[in-house]
Order: structure tokens, then C-alpha cells, then sequence
């Protein structure tokens, strides 16, 4: 921690960029929040609360798996067709109880994850690659298993979860915040949490210190996939139907934008999980604030682009620049 | 093809300089592999299917593999120096939509528009990536937002669909043949043609794969690196504009829902035809045969029938990530004869 200090004492502007890399996010929260709360009708109201954390809800599960995979020093693709895959599972299974279909979409998610946990942990391929393959892969088999077509979904316990409410709270809402409080708990104080950001920060250095860095990878990559079929889950309850061929798409950028916007480097070696949370909401906030002052979908993606392109920009001086 | 693929030999033998015979035969597969498998797949199909060796099909085949084609083009080059482009996707419907757009002003406006748009795109980039030193993983993500936002700006948040006349002649740049092949698919033979001339022969082809090499290595030699890396990312993008407008042409529309997905193709025929993702390495005749072999097995899979479409990606999927543990495993074989 000194030595992090005394490296970046010389140079005041770095203290300046610092301070808006790791707090840039809550700063511009902040921002929007007070602007929406002076000049947007309905900003205020429990309805609006709940709508907009809903929504943000099934990214922000895939962002969670994603933090970890990025502090790795990879990134994982195949999170939307992930999501995919467990959607298309649900219905086949609803017929047997709430409980073996969630089980078996989760384990779709596990065994998915470490199918690319194998290809980037055992193998050594790279992260962008492997994953693509089940990003192209995983889309192809969801839409296999429901033969391409959307189905409904009308179990009364699964149509709960998506619309139910637990303390005035979406039962939705519930799932993600118990999910990031325990991803966050896992990276900050968990044996596996801190193996994780040296494997990220230094692979061949934490080999050789003896930590053993293909079963962490392999383990980051199975939690990212079965975070990535809870989204899907969840999404398709919200949905009351199982779309394999529209549930998920874009969402990889959509969460690596969250991470990286959180402040987390896409040169591995730091997670930062509150800072996920905040990107996540963040993202929501700027498109709910540009639809209802009335702007187009297409303003929204441009001004998310910028902002993206400002987030990495400001962890430049830390990345160094390549990938 | 062939002639393409021998051309890059003379390149590979400084690498080739003092090898086993193993690590020869490694070497080989990983360059040659995707051009076996496709000559493979080809003669199973033709045996299987009568309907797979017409020249019908062929030509089916061909004109369906140019698009794709030359935006890998692109994408081998920005790979093999060690980035990324995933923007392309995007900026190729950006390109189609806005060759139906300019066209009301004629042909030449319809071609020169999306050219200048996807240019600056790519330009940017390049900036971004070249002189901001930002990550081209990320850089492209956002431009892939971006330029998909300005397709919806200029479409009625993407509800217009703008038809191209038969008459202009930048249709028939898209839909007209020559020698029983499309138009679309000369101007893709003559762009890897310049693609593998450029890569083997000039300067700028030699700072690229330097550049992906070691790109301080390329810094220490005095190249151009920032310089040659923002033409790269330009090269991309005019490359995608390019294509979504023949594609345009092709189908006399500008269609506001293509391109999704195909900067993953675009990746996945670069790596399947050879050349490594880390960069330094590469040929852009592989990835013809790359883009070729993905064409195919669609085409396959569509000739059996009885499968649904759904299956393609199915085999794609699965097929890249055979081929790329296959890469891996090789260039490990070559690191441990190295040393």
C-alpha cells in the first residue's frame, strides 16, 4: 500500500486521476441523481425506485461474474449466451417442480463455465477466444434445445420470482443484492478472493509462489458462468417467457462496461465489486435520465460509448495501455 | 488460392531457420490447417450431397463468403498487430444503411458516404488506440455502441429501411456478375490480392507484424508504430464501410438489423485461417480459407435438411474452440523445440 503511494506521489495530476478512476463513478451518480431529482417529473417515487432496479438487476448479476473474471486478467464473452442456455433449460423441466429446473439451469451455467474455465485454466487459450466460442456456441444450443421457439412461462412460483416483492423490495432486486454482497464478501475475505486478484495481477508470479492458479481460473470462470444462468433465470421470470433467441444478447458489453466503468482495470490484479455495483447503476441511470427527457435509444448508446471510452481513459495511467 | 497461400513462405524462413522436423510439421499445420480442412470438408460435402458440387452452389458460396471476407480482411491485419476490432459488426450496417442513404444523391455519393463515415470511425479508433494508448478491446467496444447509435439516429431509431433503385449503378456493383461470378466477389479477390502483397512485400506489412511481434521491439527499431497502428484501425473500418455497402447493393436495401455478430465471425475465420491472437503472426490467405470454411459448413448444415439452422453456430462454436486448443497446443510444442 506504501509502495503504491511514494509511486505516485511525484506527480500531482496522477493524484487528480486517481481520485476520479476510484470515485469518478459515485461522483457521476451523485451528478445525475441531483440533476434528475430537480428536473425529471416521477424521478422520486417508490415506482420509478423499483422499476429502474429491477431493470438494472439481471446486468448487474453478469457484471458480478465479471469483475472476478477481469481481476483474472480475462474477460468472459459468453456470459449472454450463458444466459441463454438456462432460459431454454427452464421450461423444459418446469414440468418436474420449481426446483429441479432452476437446478439443472444452473448447472448448465456451471458446466459452461468451466467448459471455458478448461480452454483458458488447462489448455491456455485466451480469454477473448475461448469464450467466444461459447458465445457463438451456447447461442446455437439454446436455441437447439427450445427449437427456436419462445415458450411461456406459467409456473406460479417462477412468475413469483419475477414479479414478486419481499419488504417492499422486487424478490428480483433481493437476488441481486444478497448476490453482490456475497461476491463481495468472497473478494475481500476469502483465501480464494485474494489468490484471485494475484493471479490477475501476476500469473507466472503467483505460479511460482505456489498458488494454484489454473483451479482459481477454472473457479472464476464456473462462479461467472452460474452468475450468468441466475441472470438468466431472472431475466426470464421478469420476462414470464423463455426467449433463447433475444434473452442476453449484448449483454457481455454490457457488463464488461459496468466492470470497467466501476473502476475495474481490464489489466487484471484489482476487483472492485462496490464499484461494479455502482457502473451497473450508473449505465441505468444515464439511459433512464436520456428517455425521459424524451431522447432516442440511439442518443443513449452514443453518450454510453463516450463514457466508456472516458472510464478507460482515466485507468490508463495504471493499465499502461495494451488489451 | 494456392499461389496466395506459397507466396507467404519466403517470410516464414527466418522463423523456419534451424527447426526439427517436428516443429516444422507444427509450424505447418498451424498456417496450412484451415486450407486441409476446408479441401477436406469440401470433398465429404461433395460426395454426400449432389446438390453441394454444382455451380449453382458454389456461386451461392461465394457470394455469401465475399461480405464477411473483406471484413476479416480488415480484422487479420488489426490482429496480427496485436489488437482488435470489434466495432466492425456495427460499423458495417452503419456502412450499409448510409449507402442507402446517400444514394438518393447518386451512385457515387452512396459509395463515398459510407466510406468517409466507417473511415472516421476507424480513425478514431486508431487515435484512441495509437496515440491515447488506450485498450483496442475497449476502444472498439464503445465505437461498436457508437456507430450502432448512429445508425438508429439516421433510421428513425431504426425504422426505416431505405430501398436502393435497380438503375444506379452502385447496385449493380452489388448484384451484377462477371464471368459467372458477383461483382462483389472480383473486388474480394482483388483486395486480398493487395491484402497479401501489403502484409508480404511492403514495409508497412512488415511494421505490422513487428508490431505485433513486440511492439517495444518495434519502438526500439524506430518504426512508426503509433503511426501504422491508427492506419490499421482505418484500414478496419473503411474495410467494414466497404462491405456493408455492397451488401447493401447486394440486397438493394439498407437493412438496419445486420451485422450483429459479425465481428465474430469477422475474429473467428482470422484465428480459425491461423494467425495467433496474440499477434506478430499471421496470413491473410489463411483467412480467406477461414471465412471459406465457415461459409461451407453453414452451407452444409442447411444442405442436410433435416438439421435446424440453429446447429450452425452450434459447429462454428465448437469448430473454434477445437481449433484454437489445437493453436495453443502447436505453439506450445514450438516454444518447448525452441528452447
Amino acid at each position: 500500500m506504501s509502495a503504491t503511494t511514494t509511486a505516485a506521489a511525484p506527480r500531482q495530476t496522477v493524484g487528480t486521476r486517481a481520485f476520479l478512476r476510484d470515485n469518478g463513478v459515485y461522483l457521476a451518480i451523485a451528478v445525475l441523481v441531483a440533476y434528475n431529482l430537480v428536473f425529471t417529473e416521477n424521478f422520486a417515487t417508490v415506482a420509478n425506485l423499483n422499476t429502474q432496479l429491477v431493470q438494472v438487476a439481471p446486468v448487474l448479476i453478469v457484471a458480478l461474474g465479471m469483475a472476478l473474471v477481469i481481476g483474472t486478467e480475462g474477460v468472459d464473452l459468453s456470459v449472454g449466451s450463458v444466459m441463454a442456455v438456462a432460459a431454454a433449460i427452464l421450461p423444459l423441466y418446469l414440468g418436474y417442480g420449481i426446483i429441479p429446473a432452476l437446478g439443472l439451469a444452473l448447472l448448465a451455467g456451471a458446466l459452461c463455465g468451466a467448459l471455458n474455465g478448461t480452454l483458458v485454466a488447462l489448455v491456455g487459450i485466451q480469454p477473448i477466444v475461448a469464450t467466444l466460442a461459447l458465445l457463438v456456441g451456447g447461442r446455437g444450443l439454446a436455441l437447439v434445445l427450445a427449437d427456436g421457439q419462445l415458450k411461456d412461462i406459467r409456473n406460479p412460483e417462477l412468475l413469483d420470482l419475477g414479479s414478486g416483492k419481499l419488504l417492499g423490495l422486487p424478490v428480483i432486486v433481493w437476488i441481486a443484492a444478497v448476490l453482490a454482497a456475497l461476491v463481495w464478501l468472497l473478494v475481500r475475505y476469502t483465501t480464494f478472493g485474494r489468490q484471485l486478484v494475484a493471479v490477475g495481477g501476476n500469473r507466472s508470479a503467483s505460479a511460482l509462489a505456489g498458488l494454484p492458479v489454473r483451479r482459481v481460473l477454472m473457479i472464476t470462470y464456473i462462479i461467472s458462468g452460474v452468475l450468468a444462468a441466475v441472470a438468466g433465470v431472472v431475466a426470464t421470470a421478469r420476462l414470464t417467457a423463455s426467449d433463447p433467441s433475444a434473452i442476453g444478447t449484448l449483454f457481455e458489453l454490457s457488463a464488461i462496461t459496468a466492470v470497467v466503468v466501476g473502476g475495474t482495470p481490464l489489466s487484471g490484479g484489482r476487483v472492485r465489486i462496490l464499484g461494479t455495483v455502482a457502473g451497473a447503476l450508473l449505465m441505468q441511470l444515464i439511459t433512464a435520465t436520456l428517455i425521459k427527457h424524451d431522447l432516442p435509444d440511439s442518443t443513449a448508446q452514443i453518450v454510453q460509448a463516450a463514457i466508456i471510452v472516458l472510464a478507460v481513459y482515466l485507468q490508463r495511467s495504471r493499465s499502461g495501455g495494451d488489451r | 488460392m494456392t499461389s496466395v497461400e506459397q507466396r507467404v513462405e519466403p517470410e516464414e524462413s527466418v522463423a523456419s531457420g534451424g527447426m526439427t522436423r517436428a516443429e516444422r510439421i507444427a509450424g505447418l499445420v498451424q498456417r496450412r490447417g484451415s486450407v486441409v480442412v476446408l479441401a477436406l470438408v469440401v470433398l465429404i460435402a461433395s460426395v454426400s450431397f449432389d446438390s453441394f458440387a454444382t455451380v449453382g452452389n458454389a456461386q451461392n458460396i461465394a457470394i455469401q463468403s465475399s461480405f464477411l471476407a473483406i471484413v476479416a480482411l480488415g480484422m487479420t491485419f488489426v490482429i496480427i498487430s496485436g489488437g482488435i476490432d470489434l466495432s466492425v459488426g456495427s460499423v458495417y450496417a452503419l456502412g450499409g444503411v448510409l449507402a442507402a442513404y446517400g444514394i438518393q444523391w447518386g451512385s457515387l455519393v452512396g459509395l463515398l458516404l459510407p466510406l468517409v463515415v466507417c473511415g472516421a470511425i476507424g480513425l478514431l479508433n486508431g487515435v484512441l488506440v495509437a496515440y491515447g494508448r488506450l485498450a483496442p478491446f475497449i476502444v472498439t467496444l464503445a465505437t461498436l455502441l457508437g456507430a450502432r447509435g448512429l445508425l438508429l439516429a439516421i433510421t428513425d431509431e431504426g425504422s426505416t429501411t431505405r430501398l436502393m433503385q435497380r438503375e444506379d449503378w452502385l447496385t449493380q456493383l452489388g448484384q451484377g456478375t462477371f464471368l459467372g461470378l458477383g461483382i462483389p466477389v472480383w473486388i474480394t479477390i482483388v483486395l486480398f490480392a493487395v491484402g497479401v502483397v501489403v502484409l508480404q512485400r511492403t514495409r508497412f506489412g512488415h511494421a505490422t507484424l513487428a508490431i505485433g511481434g513486440s511492439r517495444e521491439a518495434a519502438t526500439l527499431m524506430g518504426l512508426p508504430v503509433a503511426r501504422d497502428t491508427m492506419l490499421l484501425y482505418l484500414g478496419s473500418g473503411l474495410l467494414a464501410g466497404l462491405a456493408g455497402a455492397l451488401a447493401a447493393a447486394y440486397s438493394a436495401s439498407g437493412v438496419t438489423i445486420v451485422g450483429e455478430g459479425l465481428e465474430l465471425d469477422a475474429i473467428a475465420a482470422v484465428v480459425i485461417g491461423g494467425t495467433l491472437l496474440t499477434g506478430g503472426a499471421g496470413t491473410v490467405g489463411g483467412t480467406l480459407a477461414g471465412v471459406l470454411l465457415l461459409r461451407v459448413i453453414q452451407n452444409v448444415i442447411n444442405q442436410v435438411g433435416t438439421l435446424s439452422s440453429h446447429y450452425q453456430s452450434v459447429v462454428s462454436g465448437a469448430f473454434l474452440a477445437v481449433v484454437v486448443a489445437v493453436q495453443a497446443y502447436l505453439s506450445r510444442a514450438h516454444l518447448r523445440g525452441g528452447r
